[in-house]
């Protein structure tokens, strides 16, 4: 076996770029959002800006750890990293600090962390570990259930803390997992239960179970691939318990607040005075969010010329709404560039994985790319109004160290193994 | 195929995303200026309106300091209420009241709590200010009429209407704008430029700072102070003759084409349109809807203008080439055309020409003037507008387009006005009431100064104007060149001598003042009103024209006094007085002066409201004013007198 030893430093550029630029960006931006006053001190460590600004520079630091670092160690101490993430999860209904309702944090000095962030990438190199075991079938039950078992436990974990945007982020393991084969009724299921789910809240369980039934019986005689009747009885009844059971998911075991959040969307309330509550708590940021983004234009007021940003109507801007900002002063064309330059990483990302020869390289690439699409799908989507208000942040955007360190871990873990690739024979 | 799912869907996501920032930022987007955005305060400083004077340079309007106090309920402590309703000399129940209304309309913006202060009240309360969190006082600017008189031509100001905001974006809720007379037309001027402070507000709308350091704040351009035409003494003087009376009077230089004086009568003090009762007082003017005080008689009456209008017809019968100044014309006691009969004074057999037809107001010379200037070309229709242009040329039924603020276009009737009441035939005797200034023909009392000031001019006017004087400022084109009429030069001298002749031996002859050549006209208008649907005939308008000296003019001026019966009655003493002021700059005929201060109209006024039947004209008796009534006006006298010096 021939080295070849310029092909260590053989780094993706491309990826390393759009990722420097989305930080550096971020940054200005968590400047203009937490700014105040006119004269401005960009190494304050009382304000936001100056604290992201010193994450930032030790993040040179870790990039440089994790590049050091032989990329076999990542395959080989996946178990041990996810080992001591779970722990680090448990240990949180011990020594966590109860932040917002949730129970995320550590908090160690002046500093807090949130393994949660981290638990992300943990759980992407056991499942890359998993799936890439040679006697893996993921067409057997019994090592399916051993690899949802593997995701769930940390959505589980964070559900209890009440991180509920946290345990959603793990649904991103179904694109890693569909692609590694999983059978496609799964897929259909998927597709199936949030169709019913929505048409079941908007429009009743009767109606839904009566449409899920008819397109059952259509299928079930215009198909080529003919069902036996008790397949079609039993799909039949599955939609007609979902339709009902959501009704009840979304009555009892839903939050008040999260049950807001959904009646918002869907908008279900008609009570014009319950609505003029939402308006002025929860849904009061996505409505002044929305505004910031709307008074942008098309070239936006400006870097720190925003009014609504200068003026804080946005609460929690330099964090997970950190996206009205880009709306307000950089406008349609600066708002749109960032879409952009986070569908281009995403998408290089995943072009990576597909080129990767070892098949933990290509599963773990895929997790990297479906756990940050998710995060820009569900925190942009919801900066917008396009979908509930779910609170995760932006990746490499928002405000914070956890966040911040753990992206660039799951990214550039992913930069030294696509390195690598010549070397996996 | 698998490995298609995320990869579409990220690149679904994103043009998602795109859409929703089109729909949200170019689509639905609507808040772009500064002005606009609720997250910026705008906060206006206000520019010192700029003050009128008058010709001679005494300062009529200026401005005078009003204190608002304000109230944000939000910033409201505890405070001693007794203590404050006394200073600001409310009740309690006033207090919570106020109070209630402004935390209803908004607790965190600010509200007038009691406007308006006494000087003396905000001195006593300004001390005690801190003691009351949440109150403030608030300076405004309100203007101070240094005269009582000129009210409908200084006009006034007054808070600006929602139509206003719409159309002009630079008014805000508040502002004051001028309603009427040269506050009105000289508004952008006068009012300056308010300046404009940009403050950032955060989302509990509390002021964090100027908005980016103040780079978009404008500071106050200061109104402009302007000079108007009126002689404020000349004026006062004119008020007073027609005080107890109605109508208009304008008094013009021909060299300028300035207005010297513009009264209309009755009027009113312009200082009750200032302050606490203005919109009282305002809604009493407002809905006197019989003696019309806001309705400024002077530029908006139309009236027939009578026999001031012969002088037209003699000037184009001239231009025309239809008479010859010797050309004499035989009245019978009248007109005759056709069964009927034109009446006349002149004693039967009276061969008129020119000079006298004009001396003796003569009806049958000028209906056979008329009738050859129509009938030239032996067609009736071309002749009326031959007529009409002529008369157009004078700037009679068009509007002036000068800078006052109300106008009216009058009457001159043409071939085209005539079509729709004779779709047929058309002859010159349909129309012969045009010939003594009657029938279709109306002016407005503006107008026919002017046409005064025009035939003084032999020939050209200029536009009557109310500005003088702009600080640093030309005046436009408009009101310093000279408009030419379609009349010749040397037309006017025959018309001129016969307006002389007016006051040597004609009509006006008891209104001579000595030392002074005027020429003028006298006219006595029928009119009609309507009562309980029945046409009445009220006693005759009095109107006058005249300018004076004869060479050089100096001033020229019409008078219209409603329902005073003959010309020189009452609008002829009105003329010649003024004149006499304006030239000599004091009277001698103290004789004509002190008669129409003793006389008034007003029972005159009150006949056709009074339900019973009335009698017009010669059957009715001049009612004397009341002695103390009449004291009142000589103690007025005397104060504009003592001005003079």
């Amino acid at each position: 076996m021939v080295r070849d030893t310029n092909r260590h430093f053989k780094f993706d550029w491309i990826t390393i770029i759009l990722f420097l630029l989305l930080v550096g960006f971020g940054w200005l931006n968590i400047l203009s959002a937490s700014h105040t006053g006119t004269t401005v001190d960009y190494f304050d460590l009382s304000q936001p800006f100056g604290k992201q600004l010193m994450f930032i520079f030790l993040n040179f630091v870790l990039i440089v750890l994790l590049l050091a670092i032989d990329a076999k160690f990542y395959e080989r101490f996946s178990s041990i990293i996810y080992l001591i993430s779970m722990l680090s999860l448990v240990g949180l209904f011990i020594f966590g600090k109860n932040v917002n309702g949730a129970t995320s944090w550590y908090a160690i000095g002046g500093m807090t962390i949130q393994p949660s962030e981290f638990a992300k990438t943990a759980t992407a190199l056991a499942v890359a570990k998993y799936i890439s075991d040679l006697n893996f079938n993921i067409n057997e039950i019994k090592d399916q259930i051993q690899l949802f078992i593997i995701i769930l436990l940390p959505a589980v974990l964070v559900l209890l803390q009440n991180d509920t945007g946290s345990t959603i982020v793990y649904g991103a393991f179904f694109f890693v997992l569909y692609r590694e084969g999983l059978p496609k009724y799964y897929l259909t299921f998927g597709i199936s239960v949030v169709l019913i789910s929505i048409l079941a809240l908007k429009f009743g369980a009767i109606i839904t179970s009566l449409l899920a039934v008819a397109c059952v019986v259509s299928y079930h005689f215009l198909s080529k691939k003919k069902l036996r009747v008790y397949q079609s009885i039993l799909v039949s009844l599955v939609a007609i318990g979902i339709s009902f059971g959501v009704k009840y998911f979304y009555q009892s075991i839903l939050q008040p607040h999260q049950q807001d959040r959904i009646s918002l969307w869907l908008n279900l309330e008609k009570d014009p005075e319950k609505l003029e509550r939402m308006k002025q708590t929860f849904a009061y940021n996505l409505n002044e969010s929305e505004k910031a983004i709307s008074s942008g234009g098309f070239l936006g007021r400006g870097f720190m010329e925003g009014t609504r940003t200068t003026g804080k109507f946005v609460p929690e801007q330099h964090t997970d709404y950190i996206f009205s900002t880009v709306g307000e002063e950089w406008g349609f064309l600066g708002s749109s560039l960032v879409v952009i330059a986070f569908v281009l990483l995403i998408l290089r990302i995943l072009h990576l994985a597909e080129l990767q020869k070892s098949q933990f390289s290509r599963v773990y690439g895929y997790g990297v790319a479906s756990i940050v699409f998710i995060h820009f799908f569900i925190n942009i989507g919801m900066v917008m109004g396009l979908i509930p208000t779910i609170g995760i942040p932006l990746p490499m955007f928002s405000y914070g160290g956890s966040g911040l360190w753990a992206f660039t871990i799951l990214i550039f873990i992913f930069i030294k193994l696509d390195s690598n690739k010549i070397n996996e024979w | 195929m698998r490995q298609f799912l995320l990869f579409i869907s990220v690149i679904a996501v994103g043009l998602m995303f795109i859409s929703r920032l089109f729909y949200l930022q170019i689509y639905d987007t609507n808040i772009q200026s500064l002005y606009d955005d609720n997250a910026i305060r705008k906060v206006f400083d206000l520019p010192k309106r700029g003050f009128v004077y008058d010709r001679n340079g005494k300062l009529l309007v200026s401005n005078q300091p009003s204190y608002d106090v304000m109230v944000i309920p939000r910033e409201v402590e505890p405070l001693d209420t007794l203590e404050f309703c006394r200073l600001l000399k409310i009740d309690k129940e006033d207090f919570i009241k106020k109070y209630n209304k402004a935390y209803h309309y908004s607790p965190r913006l600010e509200s007038v709590f009691v406007s308006h202060l006494s000087k003396e009240d905000y001195a006593v309360l300004q001390e005690k200010m801190r003691k009351f969190k949440g109150f403030y006082i608030q300076k405004r600017s309100l203007r101070h009429y240094e005269t009582t008189i000129g009210a409908n031509v200084l006009g006034d100001i007054g808070e600006v209407n929602n139509r206003i905001i719409q159309n002009d974006p630079y008014y805000r809720m508040g502002d004051l704008i001028g309603k009427q007379g040269v506050e009105a037309s000289y508004e952008k001027t006068l009012r300056g430029v308010k300046g404009i402070k940009f403050i950032q507000k955060d989302r509990f709308n509390r002021n964090i700072g100027p908005y980016k350091d103040g780079k978009f704040d404008t500071i106050p351009q200061q109104g402009k102070d302007i000079t108007i035409t009126i002689d404020a003494q000349l004026q006062a003087y004119g008020e007073l003759l027609m005080k107890n009376k109605r109508g208009g009077v304008i008094a013009i230089e021909p060299a300028t084409g300035e207005i010297l004086a513009m009264v209309a009568a009755p009027t009113y003090d312009p200082n009750i349109l200032v302050g606490r009762n203005r919109s009282k007082n305002f809604t009493k003017l407002y809905n006197d809807s019989i003696a019309k005080p806001l309705f400024n008689r002077s530029l908006q009456g139309v009236y027939e203008p009578g026999s001031p209008f012969k002088l037209m017809n003699a000037l184009i019968g001239l231009q025309e080439n239809v008479i010859t100044p010797h050309e004499t014309v035989t009245c019978y006691t009248g007109y005759r055309y056709g069964n009927r009969i034109m009446k006349c004074h002149c004693s039967y057999g009276t061969r008129n020409d020119l000079v006298s037809g004009i001396q003796r107001s003569c009806n049958a010379y000028f209906a056979t003037t008329y009738r050859k200037i129509l009938d030239k070309n032996g067609n009736a229709s071309e002749g009326i507008d031959v007529w009409s242009q002529h008369a157009k040329s004078f700037g009679l039924g068009e509007f002036l387009n000068n800078d006052l603020y109300v106008g009216q276009k009058g009457r001159i009737p043409d071939r085209d006005y005539y079509k729709h009441i004779y779709p047929k035939t058309f002859y010159s005797t349909y129309t012969i009431s045009n010939a003594i200034g009657q029938g279709e023909v109306a002016t407005t009392p503006i107008q026919l100064a002017n046409m005064t000031a025009a035939i003084a001019n032999r020939g050209y006017y200029y536009t009557p104007h109310i500005i003088k004087k702009i600080e640093n400022e030309t005046l436009p084109e408009q009101f310093t060149k000279p408009k030419y009429t379609t009349i010749d030069k040397k037309n006017f001298e025959p018309v001129i001598e016969g307006m002389f002749q007016v006051y040597k031996k004609g009509t006006a002859a008891s209104l001579q003042v000595k030392d002074i050549d005027i020429c003028g006209k006298t006219g006595t208008v029928e009119n009609f009103a309507i009562i309980d649907s029945v046409k009445t005939q009220l006693t005759d308008h009095s109107i006058f024209v005249a300018f004076a000296p004869k060479d050089n003019p100096k001033i020229a001026i019409a008078v219209f006094v409603e329902n005073g019966y003959w010309g020189s009655r009452f609008a002829g003493k009105v003329a010649s007085l003024m004149i006499e002021k304006h030239i000599k700059g004091h009277i001698t005929r103290t004789d004509l002066e002190d008669w129409l201060l003793r006389h008034s109209l007003e029972n005159e006024y009150a006949k056709p409201y009074s339900g019973k039947p009335f009698k017009i004209n010669g059957h009715t008796t001049l009612q004397l004013v009341e002695e103390k009534e009449y004291q009142r006006l000589k103690e007025k006298l005397s104060q504009i007198n003592k001005t003079d010096n």
